[in-house]
């Protein structure tokens, strides 16, 4: 322990700071300033133009016992996250195990089923899906050939939000593609000593399969959260928050208040409040990750 | 008995297989034939095939509304490119600094790095555009080119490191009793071999980039800036009917460059995803 305290560097190593140095101006200037700063605009009236005015915590009371919108979006935005994170890893997953053998072509299948995730998140893709889910549209038509009334898919606040979280859970190529390579690395004399002992399969994925990928799912979960609560493009083009702000985002309402009516401090508060949310979920997934996540090295290097 | 059961097994498993393969493919191949159609066929039928396969929808919609897709397309160009090869080469630099050296303070700003990579973009983007703001640089590219020289997307800078731990470090040392410089060890002998987690990170900046719609909505507000994501969405404002095949016909023509590429480049996709664990 002493001996690595006292290391001695050589000339050489202190070059690495010339190579560091892009990306320390970046986080001094491009990550760390800026965090600070919307912490201290979250406590302040600023108009853009203006100067920021403290209000200490205004804002955030405002937030919650008068701005409704905040908190139905708020509402909204963890519905959408529960909704979309777990299915969407599940069915990851759960594909990737069905894959996961001697099958022909898995190349193809790997990169057919990973295309969706090319363009999920753009615009190109929710016009599609705003056409498709329309009240005739093709959908609509489809149930009509099974006899099904219509449904207002769009129009209905019972259903919109469903329709953006299945524009997000048809995009779990991605996850799988990362699940798919995580299964290959498990050894499989873990498996064969499992079968000598006479462990079924439900047994050997819980005692094998899953704790071997548990550093991969760990990671991609809390990847997932964190896109999850900032959404925004597929929900401003399918519904605009419609019907009846069933589909308002929290990244929609950071947009209007930060960028539509310029008030900073109150956009900055907004997304403290994200910022809070996704930091609580990490440190409580990563104070459970000793529980379930099972690591070969420490990582170090 | 047994045999029978496995070809009926794998009869099944490629059944199911080949199910959700067009499941998920449908909603692609409805949108290339629906660029086809009017209005009047796109809803109220399950018909998959278009009546005719007119381009009016194409040499309409590229018409645009207030400016033409030519001019989308290079303005998206001239926001993406740069944006990628910047990227690509600050994390690389960077990640060289932080998977070869032994440096004072290496474990907390390797700490800081990772964790950098759970900074929402949400809590940056206010200080971020009155920051821009001030030095002029909204309504231009600038603000992605800025972000991408300094490797603020740690994402790559991380990938890349995972990468390089990979190598072997005999490479450095041999190199520099030859009397090689750092710099030098770096451009000749381990940028060679980093090319697959240089073109992978390369690839999904790219990706990310064009796809973005956020960004460019704060970033970018005269419509001789708009790049191709803000162009498709405007056109639903614009019109009072929106002639739908026109929207689809232009929405599969932005979708075409990342397809093709996705095409050229599926090694590095999958791989890159498979190697540092991609979100997206």
């Amino acid at each position: 322990m002493k001996k690595r305290l006292f290391k001695h560097y050589s000339k050489r190593d202190y070059k690495a700071f010339i190579y560091l140095m892009p990306w320390l101006i970046g986080l001094l200037v491009l990550q760390i300033y800026p965090i600070v700063s919307s912490l201290y605009y979250s406590f302040t009236d600023y108009r853009i133009g203006g100067t920021p005015v403290w209000v200490g915590l205004q804002n955030y009371i405002r937030l919650f016992t008068e701005d409704s919108e905040f908190t139905k979006a708020l509402a909204v935005t963890l519905r959408y996250t529960v909704t979309t994170v777990p299915l969407k890893l599940a069915l990851a997953l759960a594909i990737a195990m069905f894959l996961n053998r001697n099958i022909k072509g898995i190349n193809l299948i790997r990169t057919v089923y990973y295309i969706p995730s090319l363009f999920g998140g753009s615009v190109a893709i929710s016009l599609l899906w705003r056409v498709m889910f329309q009240d005739n549209g093709v959908i609509n038509a489809f149930l009509g050939v099974f006899g099904m009334d219509p449904i207002s898919w769009l129009g209905d606040k019972r259903y919109a939000l469903n329709v953006i979280c299945l524009l997000e859970i048809w995009q779990f190529g991605s996850s799988m593609v990362m699940f798919l390579a995580a299964l290959k690395q498990v050894p499989s004399s873990l498996y064969e000593a499992a079968s000598i002992d006479g462990a079924g399969k439900f047994t050997k994925f819980r005692k094998i399969t899953f704790p071997q990928i548990t550093p991969i799912i760990f990671f991609t979960l809390i990847m997932q959260l964190i896109t999850a609560l900032q959404a925004y493009t597929s929900a401003q083009v399918i519904t605009n928050g419609g019907p009846l702000k069933s589909t308002y985002l929290l990244g929609m309402k950071l947009y209007a208040e930060g960028f539509s009516y310029f008030r900073m401090g109150y956009a900055s508060a907004i997304s403290w409040i994200m910022f809070l949310i996704i930091l609580i979920i990490t440190l409580f997934l990563f104070a459970t990750s000793k529980k379930w996540v099972h690591y070969e090295d420490e990582g170090d290097f | 008995m047994r045999k029978k059961n496995k070809t009926l097994d794998k009869f099944f498993s490629y059944l199911i297989i080949v199910i959700i393969g067009l499941v998920l493919l449908y909603p692609i191949i409805y949108m290339f034939f629906g660029t086809f159609k009017s209005n009047e066929e796109i809803f109220g039928s399950t018909k998959l095939l278009p009546e005719s396969f007119s381009l009016v929808n194409y040499i309409e919609g590229w018409t645009g509304t207030a400016m033409s897709y030519t001019k989308y397309f290079a303005n998206t160009a001239l926001m993406v490119i740069p944006t990628t090869l910047l990227t690509v080469a600050s994390s690389a630099f960077v990640a060289y600094g932080f998977a070869r050296f032994r440096f004072p303070g290496k474990k907390i700003l390797f700490g800081v790095l990772v964790a950098t990579l759970m900074l929402p973009n949400s809590v940056l983007i206010v200080p971020r555009y009155l920051l821009y703001n001030q030095f002029g640089w909204l309504d231009s590219y600038m603000p992605f080119y800025v972000q991408a020289l300094f490797a603020c997307n740690s994402f790559f800078v991380y990938q890349i490191v995972q990468f390089m731990r990979g190598l072997p470090k005999d490479l450095d040392e041999s190199a520099y009793i030859d009397g090689c410089g750092t710099f030098r060890v770096f451009w000749q002998i381990l940028l060679p071999l980093m090319k697959p987690a240089i073109f992978s990170a390369g690839l999904f900046q790219f990706m990310w980039t064009y796809n973005d719609y956020f960004n460019p909505l704060i970033y970018l507000n005269s419509t001789n800036k708009y790049v191709i994501s803000l162009a498709l969405r405007s056109t639903l404002d614009a019109e009072s009917v929106v002639v739908w095949g026109k929207v689809l016909a232009m929405a599969f023509v932005a979708v075409i460059p990342l397809v093709i590429l996705f095409f050229a480049a599926q090694k590095y996709f999958v791989e890159g995803i498979a190697t540092s664990g991609m979100k997206g």
